[in-house]
């Protein structure tokens, strides 16, 4: 472990020396700026002490050259600041592709996580060394935060739609993650350990298990028993539209527009099916909102995305073309 | 510190001096006529009371924070406790102390007198004000007393509008009816300032610190609004499951953000500005010489107003807001940070050649200098998006608004009740007494807060009951920091309280300074001033004032300190 007063945490990810290198500047930019005021200040206060108790300072108004140089050199100074920190913030958000992706799902106070495979886990995550990895969050209930410090990642959990983030481990060791939005009573023990494993021994780890079932058979049988197939027919000829060969296009709306058909269109069109029409579908679809639990949804989604590989319905046409649900 | 030879500089009470026969404070007496007054200044004395009362309300709120946290399990309250500490604490010190400190109190007291009027524009509209914040006040002890607040005071949906337990309902309207409060005080202020200044008094003769008022007002009438209505929503969905906020109910939380914080950021400038205002005339009183830059320390509230306005979603760069959203807000944000750097720099430039004095107001402008310095800094490392991501909500942020908030808005306040003192009270206090306060305060405020922007870097989240135990050294310096800071806020409170009776008579204009307000009586009358003043100097011009008796009262010209060295 670190010692006993350590003045950064472990940097154990990608984003992690990026993180550092940046805070480096901008305390050395502040620094000299603090010290060039508290210089000038206790400076000023001895050389221009008071010597005779009716005595006047030097009645100087003001210099407009000292003035536009204190506007616009800080300015610049500003726009650097600005600048770097965007490139690493586009960084973050800018999920790779080839991504190992992991359903983090936040309730009051217990952090549920599963793998691809399937395996769940609480308050514990297991990842790969040097594999990107993207968490796919959503809330049971109130806003949480998903945050390891050693990774510099966070991400809010918010009710009502999936936040994502990604990042790459650096180093295989056990760090902290924690809930970092107050979500009430128990916030402060909604946290947990995040375990990076040598490629090798994450495999063993996973195929070591009894394994949970596969989110994607979860999600086939709830389409079955939820009847979405009565109207979702592969051949997009129901009601609504078929998923074959969709998940990840861009699917034209009844209204003209379009949508990226993701996570968060799929999770919307379960919740508030008629919040965006595929065009050529009637707005039919009841909601299932309370009906389907976030895990539900979560597997729903697995399922839906699996059939991207499937062919879309044949024919050209709007109506019938490689479009969205519903 | 200070030389031992030399006569003391200053202030200069006269040995025989008596307070003026007639003042406000013994113009009538009884209960009846403080409660009913329409007197700016008695209306300042009762704001003075009760925001004092909030203050130490929050502060004991503070300190059992503070010893909760000194061991990592945290063994003094339990997890529900904690949670309601913290929230009551933000609640009691944001909108009940912090929010109406300098402009209710030393505002109402000084604006009428500074522009040269007998009262505010309203004096009805002023004392109706006190008491919508005592009946907002009262609604939010009532939510402490029976249940307490566990939201956070931010009040974030959809746990303050569903899930918590705590009395949120009768806090929401507490708040919301306070609001009535600013709005009213902000616009009498404006209407003041605008119409009723004293013949002579132009806009650029006006002291900055009524400049900063006025900016301050701007958030007042523009912001305020919008968290009352938005509070009120949080309360209609708690109470009759609305739907604007919980997504269940087809509401959105982030929402709730957007709207929170559209008043919330603006009215961290509500705090900070006044303080500036406060600083502008510390300054150049106790450096003897004009203000450097006055127009640009002006237009720089005006301009910290009006972007403040527009950098709000900074508090939401992880909600999941688009990217180029965050990159546009980031921009905005790293923008409000210049005209805080131009007052910076412009109050550091006027010390230059100055001829200083280290009398207590002094020294907590100083002090302001130093932590508003170090708060806005840091500032710049949440505005950086970079950065952001990793800083968000862990004691980092906690660091630096206490740095703004307290080491800026609260030593302002300070600072200002100390220069003001003679004039509010007619007496002045004891020197060396008031000196060590504000030191000990300086010292215990940094062991208090400095610790915790590491802890925040090492990524200890804010609002945890108890945490890793690698965070706790860092901890137990800032419990030790904040004991330390306790003792500096008692002692001013003991010393001025002991001055109102013992303390030796002020005079006019102890210190001299050149505001309006120095010309009258210390007290002043009902009315301010037995005539209305006519302004014919230009502000902080010590050169060209002979009745403030600075280097021989008799010659006309005094003779600057360093000549043109």
């Amino acid at each position: 472990m670190q010692s006993e007063l350590p003045l950064y945490p472990e940097q154990a990810s990608n984003f992690a020396p990026q993180v550092d290198g940046l805070v480096l500047f901008m305390i050395a930019v502040c620094a000299f700026f603090a010290v060039v005021i508290c210089a000038a200040v206790i400076y000023f206060f001895f050389k221009y002490q008071r010597k005779h108790a009716d005595e006047v300072g030097v009645p100087i108004h003001g210099d407009m050259r000292l003035e536009i140089a204190w506007i616009v050199l800080p300015f610049f100074l500003l726009m650097a600041m600005f600048g770097w920190g965007a490139v690493i913030y586009v960084d973050y958000r800018h999920t790779p592709n080839d991504t190992l992706d992991i359903t983090v799902i936040g309730k009051q106070w217990m952090w549920k996580l599963q793998q691809p495979d399937g395996r769940r886990e609480i308050n514990e995550l297991h990842v790969p060394v040097n594999r990107n990895v993207r968490l796919i969050m959503a809330s049971e209930d109130v806003i949480h935060d998903f945050s390891v410090p050693a990774f510099r990642v966070k991400m809010d959990v918010v009710p009502g739609h999936y936040n994502t983030m990604w990042f790459r481990p650096t180093k295989p060791g056990k760090y902290h993650f924690f809930c970092s939005q107050y979500c009430g009573t128990n916030h402060a023990v909604m946290g947990g350990w995040v375990t990076v494993m040598e490629q090798d021994d994450y495999a063993k780890w996973l195929s070591g298990t009894t394994g949970s079932e596969d989110p994607i058979a979860v999600g086939q049988r709830l389409y079955n028993d939820l009847a979405c197939a009565t109207c979702h027919q592969p051949d997009g000829k129901g009601r609504g539209p078929s998923y074959n060969g969709v998940y990840g296009s861009h699917v034209k709306l009844a209204d003209g527009s379009t949508v990226l058909m993701d996570d968060n269109y799929i999770r919307e069109s379960i919740l508030q099916p008629n919040a965006k029409i595929v065009a050529g579908y009637q707005p039919v679809m009841p909601s299932f909102q309370g009906q389907v639990t976030e895990d539900q949804i979560a597997a729903l989604t697995a399922y839906i995305k699996s059939l991207k590989d499937q062919a879309p319905p044949g024919k050209p046409g709007a109506a019938e073309s490689a479009t969205g649900k519903k | 510190m200070s030389s031992t030879q030399q006569p003391p500089l200053s202030p200069q009470p006269v040995a025989e001096q008596q307070l003026p026969k007639e003042h406000y404070l013994n113009a009538t007496y009884g209960i009846r006529s403080w409660l009913l007054t329409t007197d700016h200044k008695r209306i300042a004395i009762l704001y003075l009371i009760s925001v004092t009362f909030f203050f130490f309300v929050g502060g004991i709120f503070a300190s059992l924070i503070r010893i909760h946290l000194l061991t990592p399990g945290g063994y003094l309250v339990t997890p529900e406790t904690y949670n309601k500490l913290f929230t009551m604490h933000g609640v009691a010190m944001i909108f009940f102390f912090l929010i109406p400190s300098i402009p209710a109190v030393l505002g109402n007291f000084l604006i009428p007198i500074m522009v040269g009027a007998k009262d505010l524009a309203f004096p009805k509209i002023n004392l109706l004000s006190w008491y919508i914040y005592l009946v907002g006040g009262a609604f939010v002890l009532y939510s402490f007393a029976t249940g307490g607040l566990d939201t956070g005071w931010t009040f974030y949906t959809p746990l303050s509008s569903i899930y918590s337990n705590s009395a949120v309902t009768p806090a929401v309207i507490g708040i919301f009816i306070n609001g009535f409060s600013s709005i009213l005080t902000g616009l009498n202020f404006i209407i003041t300032v605008h119409t009723m200044r004293a013949p002579g008094m132009t806009w650029f003769r006006l002291p900055l610190f009524v400049w900063a008022h006025y900016a301050t007002s701007i958030i007042f009438i523009l912001g305020t609004p919008v968290i009352a209505i938005t509070l009120l929503l949080a309360g209609l969905e708690r109470m009759f499951h609305m739907g604007f906020f919980n997504p269940a109910y087809g509401g959105d939380p982030i929402l709730f953000q957007h709207l929170f914080w559209f008043y919330s950021h603006p009215a961290v400038y509500i705090m900070i500005l006044p303080a500036m205002g406060v600083i502008s005339e510390i300054i150049p009183t106790f450096a003897r010489k004009p203000i450097f830059g006055y127009d640009f320390i002006a237009a720089s509230s005006i301009g910290i107003a009006v972007i403040g306005f527009i950098v709000w979603a900074h508090h939401m760069f992880l909600t999941g807001q688009s990217t180029y959203s965050a990159l546009a807000f980031s921009f905005l944000t790293f923008l409000v940070a210049v005209p805080s750097a131009v007052k910076v720099f412009n109050w550091t430039a006027t010390l230059y050649k100055g001829s200083i004095s280290f009398d207590t107001p002094m020294l907590y402008g100083l002090g302001f200098i130093g932590l508003f310095t170090i708060g806005g800094l840091t500032g710049l490392f949440l505005a950086c998006l970079g950065l952001d991501i990793h800083l968000h909500d862990t004691y980092f942020v906690v660091a630096h608004f206490h740095y703004i908030m307290v080491g800026g808005a609260i030593m302002g306040y300070l600072g200002g009740i100390h220069f003001w003192w003679p004039k509010i009270t007619g007496r002045l206090y004891p020197e060396y007494l008031a000196r060590i306060a504000a030191i000990t305060l300086f010292v215990g405020f940094n062991l208090t807060f400095f610790p915790q922007f590491i802890l925040g870097y090492l990524g200890m989240p804010r609002r945890y009951h108890n945490y890793p135990p690698e965070y706790q050294v860092l901890n137990v310096m800032s419990t030790a920091g904040a004991s330390i800071l306790a003792l500096g806020y008692l002692l001013p409170m003991i010393y001025l309280t002991w001055s109102m009776r013992y303390g030796k008579v002020a005079g006019k204009n102890p210190w001299p300074s050149t505001g309006l307000e120095w010309t009258t009586d210390s007290p002043p009358l009902t009315e301010n001033f037995r005539e209305t003043p006519v302004v014919d100097w230009e502000p902080y011009d010590f050169m060209h004032r002979p009745e403030l008796g600075l280097l021989g009262a008799t010659s006309k010209k005094p003779v600057p300190a360093h000549g043109d060295d």
